[in-house]
């Protein structure tokens, strides 16, 4: 970061152009379609993961498609694309090289940038092995010329290519993916048919707002100063162009996100999938991305799984934070992400989904703590209690209830009498006197 | 003692654990506050600042302790706790009312005067009045709240920079969370247990024999791991240091006959 001393500006440049669009994202969106259009491409509006799986799978079938390859994208996790279209003969095929390793073990990504952070070197040898039936290597450079020359033969016999995609641009109609493995290119340039899929937040108006995102984009995400390869595709192939798809198609998620536009979670809709927020938090470091249960880990993760698969399924997540503020401290388009998440809670309270022993003990502590003379009688005798467990040692190794510090931790024991009453009689004293 | 006039008065905010568990804590706040020059009160109808409620996302009864706690410090020329999360929640309840609600130019008005200890004395106090006999390597934990949401990184060190005998030895990753998060801790005990471990990692890399730190919340999380792994390193809060009042034993350590 020493070596981007404007990132500060450049965030607030970010937030603020983020808050623009969102202010009038459906204007921006269909200047982009427009532009889509002029340019020989098509848009699909698709309101649900339902729709945007149809809308992929018809395009496949009309394209009579039996190989797919696949960019990067989360966006198609999401919407649970893989499966989707492998149960409907398809068979999609992973590029990237972590989401490649994930589909020959069957796996799920754990993170959003890095998606097979969570495997071994050893876990991907084997994976080669069993995969591929070559003799088994170790050696990741040696790893990576394998899968590379099993991509190849892929790349030329896909009929179509699904990328997903960074950023939409309007002014153009362009689409951009950021890759440091050059896979994108080869999944989108060489079948006869490009599909991009994406959500509708990922608008911004010109190209210049792009390249304020790409810097973002690359130092949060990895702390490169910029991605490798950074690339644009504006349609089908032109007249004259030596390499490019015949057929161009856009098609855009909602999934929810027009929801969040109008609700309290609508600054979740700048988020642009840097990962820097999971990168530095200490409860994703603790448990890892697949505790999270579904596609996106992290603090980003714990805002959007509850408003993409019900608060009901995921409440668990947003209570799962310290509320320590890193994701917040390091976030390029300045989420308040734990006040989100507290957000969340309150729905929670407020719809009686939070569990039973907590809005009761939360209840019984409440009553006392707007009633200061019952809470000083309820705090010298707890403290007195605990005093009085604890003895000379100064801390407990066990007390019933308390399992969830105790089975870690001691549990120190108050010190004397409360302070309260330490002051009280000391100001008596000296009233006296 | 008669209520010397001349000097502004200050309102503690006790915070609930400090009032609990260690009230040497406070007494050591009143102490510094008096020796940059502040008369300092203590208002009886306090209770806790009500972040349990907060981030449990209970907003009623939230409120109900935000206007309890302003009523109570009302007049007072600035109201400072030994603690950045339990001050940080002041500052966060302008949040619990409309901007119609008059509550909420009352709770802005308590924001702008409500301050943690060890910003309070690093903006107050005289610095070569602080004497402590304190001697020994300390190492400073950045707790969450006080460090992201008030600034608190540099004012302890500077107050702590004042005392010959503290040697300060920073720890690897003095901001990552200690894993307390309040309710957190005992929510989610093997993350939290994970966290803490993590963190008293670091602490006995340091080299330090004392940790201190500016939360209670944070001091009882580390200093009872630190217990049961059998470190013998101390554990206190920054102002008993600096008011010259760490002959107490540590926190979670037998008292002394």
């Amino acid at each position: 970061m020493a070596r981007l001393p404007e990132f500060d500006a450049l965030r607030d440049q970010a937030r603020d152009l983020k808050n623009h669009i969102l202010e009038h994202l459906d204007l921006y969106l269909e200047v982009f379609e427009r532009n889509v259009t002029a340019n020989g491409g098509t848009v699909h509006w698709c309101r649900t993961a339902e729709d945007a799986r149809r809308t992929i799978l018809e395009i496949c079938q009309q394209k009579e498609a039996k190989t797919v390859t696949k960019g990067k994208s989360m966006v198609s996790e999401e919407i649970a694309l893989n499966d989707y279209l492998e149960a409907n003969g398809v068979r999609p095929v992973e590029t990237d090289l972590g989401e490649y390793i994930l589909q020959l073990r069957h796996d799920h990504p754990s993170h959003i940038v890095a998606p097979a952070i969570h495997l071994t070197l050893e876990d991907v040898s084997e994976a080669f092995h069993q995969a591929h039936q070559r003799p088994k290597t170790s050696d990741p450079a040696a790893l990576m010329r394998e899968a590379r020359e099993m991509l190849r033969k892929q790349f030329v016999a896909a009929d179509v290519g699904i990328t997903g995609a960074n950023f939409l641009i309007a002014e153009t109609g362009s689409t951009i993916i950021c890759t440091n493995e050059g896979n994108g290119d080869l999944t989108q340039t060489l079948p006869k048919t490009h599909i991009v899929v994406s959500s509708i937040e990922k608008v911004v108006p010109t190209l210049e707002d792009m390249t304020l995102f790409l810097r973002l984009l690359a130092r949060s995400a990895t702390g490169q100063e910029f991605t490798v390869y950074n690339t644009l595709s504006s349609g089908p192939r032109r007249p004259g162009d030596q390499d490019g798809p015949e057929d161009y198609h856009v098609v855009l998620v909602d999934n929810g996100r027009s929801d969040m536009i109008a609700s309290e979670m609508r600054e979740m809709l700048r988020c642009i999938r840097c990962s820097a927020c999971m990168n530095h938090c200490p409860v994703y470091g603790a448990v890892g991305g697949h505790s999270y249960g579904w596609v996106y880990p992290g603090p980003m993760g714990s805002v959007l799984t509850p408003q993409m698969v019900g608060l009901d399924k995921a409440g668990l997540l947003p209570n799962a934070s310290t509320f320590c503020g890193k994701c917040e401290e390091v976030c390029p388009v300045r989420i308040p992400l734990p006040k989100l998440m507290r957000h969340w809670r309150e729905r929670e309270f407020e719809q009686h989904l939070s569990p039973a022993s907590v809005r009761g003990g939360l209840g019984v502590w409440a009553f006392f703590a707007k009633r200061p003379a019952l809470y000083r009688l309820l705090t010298a005798s707890g403290s007195r209690v605990l005093r009085l467990l604890g003895g000379k040692r100064g801390r407990l190794a066990k007390l019933p209830l308390a399992g969830g510090w105790t089975d870690h931790r001691d549990l120190p024991t108050p010190s004397g009498t409360t302070f309260m009453q330490q002051w009280q009689a000391q100001q008596k004293r000296e009233h006296r006197s | 003692m008669p209520e010397d006039r001349s000097r502004p008065v200050v309102g503690l905010f006790v915070t609930c654990l400090a009032d609990m568990f260690r009230p040497e804590v406070a007494f050591a706040s009143v102490k510094l506050l008096e020796l940059a020059g502040f008369s300092v009160e203590v208002p009886r109808s306090q209770t806790c600042c009500g972040q349990p409620a907060f981030n449990s996302g209970d907003r009623a009864d939230s409120a109900a302790i935000a206007r309890q706690t302003i009523a109570a410090f009302d007049g007072y020329a600035a109201v400072v706790g030994p603690s950045g999360s339990c001050i940080g929640m002041l500052h966060h309840y302008p949040e619990l009312f409309s901007e119609e609600d008059p509550w909420y130019a009352r709770a802005q008005e308590l924001k702008s005067r409500a301050f943690e200890i060890t910003d309070f004395l690093s903006r107050h106090l005289e610095l070569d009045k602080l004497q402590s006999r304190f001697q020994g390597k300390v190492t400073y934990h950045d707790s969450c709240s006080g460090l992201r949401e008030l600034g608190i990184k540099q004012q302890p060190r500077e107050l702590l920079a004042q005392l010959p005998g503290v040697e300060l030895c920073e720890m690897e990753e003095a901001e990552t969370c200690c894993g307390f998060g309040g309710t957190f801790c005992v929510k989610y005990p093997d993350i939290s247990n994970r966290m803490v471990g993590n963190k008293v990692g670091n602490i006995r890399n340091s080299g330090a024999q004392t940790l201190l730190g500016g939360d209670l919340g944070c001091l009882l999380n580390m200093a009872g791991k630190l217990k049961r792994e059998g470190v013998t390193i101390e554990a206190r809060h920054v102002v008993e240091v600096l008011a010259d009042m760490a002959d107490i034993p540590a926190i979670a350590e037998a008292a002394r006959n």
